[in-house]
């Protein structure tokens, strides 16, 4: 990407070292993968072999894994999956409304205490769930939302994820101011204006958005832990706690069966949106 | 504070405002106070969802933990106030002082070896290595991976008795032990978790090194500076604004490690209570023993542990974070 005529001279007449570099990227990548490829091949593999055998090609083929750990809780693995796309779903929408509302009226309008109200935003960023965790439970439970999924979806309408609000902020103020000015004199109100205008602009930071939330909502334990004690509310992460409370040395296989599963979602988002996760991580610094 | 505000706080000192435009007072010539006003209105309409969130989800809850770390509450009556009672406790309380060990001992040991790790593979990359968007893949996957229970419960496996790294352990004739098992090794393996996830810090880092323009090195080149000279006069000193920034973020985060302590000790914290993690225990005294008030004044202890971390490191960064404008 970034070579320079330079580095091109240099790297001609490095090249034993350039290949050393690689093969020590390559040796340490595969390092690191190596135990989630190793739970993908021992989630094929008879549950004997997965205390014995290191390697990632499986000796035997088996796909009982599969169909052991999707029946191995009161409901099918679907039922877990399918509650934890409606939690993620609810959470994207959530997220990608509130933060997008608040970041048009931060970025463009002028309004009283705009800088109190921007500092406190600011700071809330930081702001760690388990600070806040208690008087929410009593609040929710209060409400008869303990065991639902409003815990965990409407305080994303409520753009209470700042991270985002910040991130489409600085997107909204690098488009042009004159795209708004223009709108406003062909009779443009406000809503038109960020409805027509900027929320067709902001797309990269719209799917930057949609895809962090996805991820840490898919992955997310803790709130989930707390507000869904019921079985048939739980979501993938909770079942699968719960299938490795009732497990024994038997069923290794079948909990790494649903492990990888419950990953395949976030790979695929991984891959599909690479570009805007980058983007996302070197702007913000988010994970 | 991130990347981009560092720079644009940095653009605006020297004399272009970014953040307030200017548009001259009255746009449409007429009533401005009118416009002003109708403006201001859409403004509180738009932030209406983030006004209720602030005060149902956000800051109203941080207020009223404040008032719960002040009383005994246990959710089935009303909170009764009993003073600082819940404080002294937890400094008499031994499983507590553990748990604010074992955090501490997690984060400045993962942290700093995390961002070594970082560093590193972002500056071998850094050098127009052929396939550099795949390495920073492979690299970046574990970090998206690795705060789910689905890895937790891989790594219990791989540290068990018969788990991966003794298999391979078996292959060059050494005996392992039960790694999660064991009190004096269990944290370790969190660690071991922790570091693991280099790939978020990498890929700021690698957008830092990005940055740093060309022809300082060039020109150090020419006048005859060697790479180890280069590294420590130009990148470090020009990246030390990255450093803090990754820091900073990556201790906070740490701080709250929670669900791979919790699958990984099996929600016990143990063996031993040596992963005992500070959110753990809070999870322990607020949602298995409904013990309110202890969980809102650890609740507003860890607030004040991390505020304190981040400024200290704000103080600390005056004497080596070096911004280039200065």
């Amino acid at each position: 990407m970034n070579k320079t005529t330079v580095t091109h001279a240099r790297a001609r007449a490095n090249r034993p070292r350039r290949l050393l570099i690689h093969l020590g990227l390559i040796g340490f990548g595969l390092v690191m993968l190596y135990p989630l490829l190793w739970m993908l091949s021992s989630s094929f593999k008879p549950a004997d072999l997965i205390f014995a055998d290191p390697s990632l090609l499986p000796r035997r083929i088996i796909f009982d894994n599969y169909i052991r750990g999707w029946n191995a809780l009161e409901r099918p693995f679907s039922h877990y999956f399918l509650n934890s796309a409606i939690v993620t779903a609810g959470a994207v929408i959530g997220n990608l409304t509130a933060c997008s509302l608040a970041a048009y009226a931060f970025a463009r309008l002028r309004f009283p205490l705009r800088r109190l109200w921007f500092a406190i935003m600011l700071g809330s960023i930081m702001l760690p769930l388990h600070a806040v965790i208690v008087p929410q439970y009593v609040l929710f439970s209060n409400l008869g939302w303990v065991n639902t999924f409003y815990p965990l979806i409407v305080p994303k309408f409520l753009a209470t994820d700042a991270f985002f609000i910040f991130l489409m902020v600085q997107f909204i103020r690098s488009l042009p101011r004159e795209l708004d000015d223009a709108a406003a004199i062909d009779g443009c109100g406000y809503f038109r204006t960020f409805w027509r205008i900027i929320i067709p602009l902001c797309m990269p930071a719209l799917a930057t958005t949609a895809i962090f939330t996805f991820i840490w909502t898919w992955n997310d334990f803790f709130s989930q832990l707390i507000f869904l004690t019921n079985p048939d509310t739980y979501t993938a992460p909770i079942a699968l706690r719960a299938f490795l409370d009732s497990t024994g040395r038997s069923s290794w296989g079948a909990l790494f069966a649903m492990s990888m599963l419950s990953l395949g979602p976030i790979f695929g988002f991984f891959l599909a949106g690479q570009k805007y996760l980058v983007r996302g991580i070197a702007t913000t610094g988010l994970r | 504070m991130t990347v981009e505000t560092a720079r644009s706080t940095r653009d605006s000192q020297k004399g272009a405002p970014a953040t307030e435009q200017a548009t001259p007072p009255s746009a449409d010539g007429r009533r401005p106070g009118h416009r002003d006003r109708r403006e201001a209105l859409a403004a509180y309409l738009f932030l209406a969802p983030w006004f209720l969130g602030l005060i149902f989800i956000t800051a109203g809850p941080i207020l009223a933990s404040l008032y719960l770390s002040f009383t005994d509450y246990s959710l089935l009556a009303p909170p009764e106030w009993i003073g600082l009672d819940n404080y002294r406790d937890m400094l008499a309380d031994p499983r507590f002082i553990r748990a604010v060990k074992v955090t501490f001992i997690y984060v400045f040991v993962s942290v700093p070896l995390q961002l070594a790790f970082a560093l590193l593979l972002a500056l071998l990359l850094d050098r127009g290595v052929r396939g550099l968007p795949i390495y920073r893949s492979v690299y970046y996957l574990p970090s998206l991976l690795g705060s789910s229970v689905a890895v937790a419960i891989l790594w219990r496996q791989i540290f068990g008795t018969e788990g991966l790294v003794n298999q391979v352990l078996s292959l060059v004739g050494v005996q392992g032990t039960g790694w999660v098992a064991h009190p004096d090794y269990a944290l370790g393996t969190l660690i071991t978790l922790n570091v693991w996830t280099f790939g978020a810090p990498m890929i700021i880092f690698l957008a830092g090194l990005r940055q740093i323009p060309r022809m300082y090195y060039e020109a150090a080149a020419v006048d005859g500076a060697g790479p180890l000279t280069r590294f420590l006069r130009i990148t470090i000193p020009l990246l030390t604004p990255i450093i803090f920034f990754n820091l900073v973020l990556q201790m906070i985060n740490s701080f709250q490690t929670f669900t791979q302590a919790y699958v990984v000790s099996n929600g016990t914290g143990g063996p031993a209570d040596s992963t005992l993690f500070y959110t753990l225990y809070l999870y322990m005294r607020g949602f298995e023993s409904f013990d309110m008030g202890y969980a809102s004044a650890m609740a507003w202890f860890l607030l004040m542990i991390i505020a304190g971390l981040t400024a200290a490191n704000f103080l600390a960064s005056r004497y080596w974070v070096f911004y280039s404008d200065e």
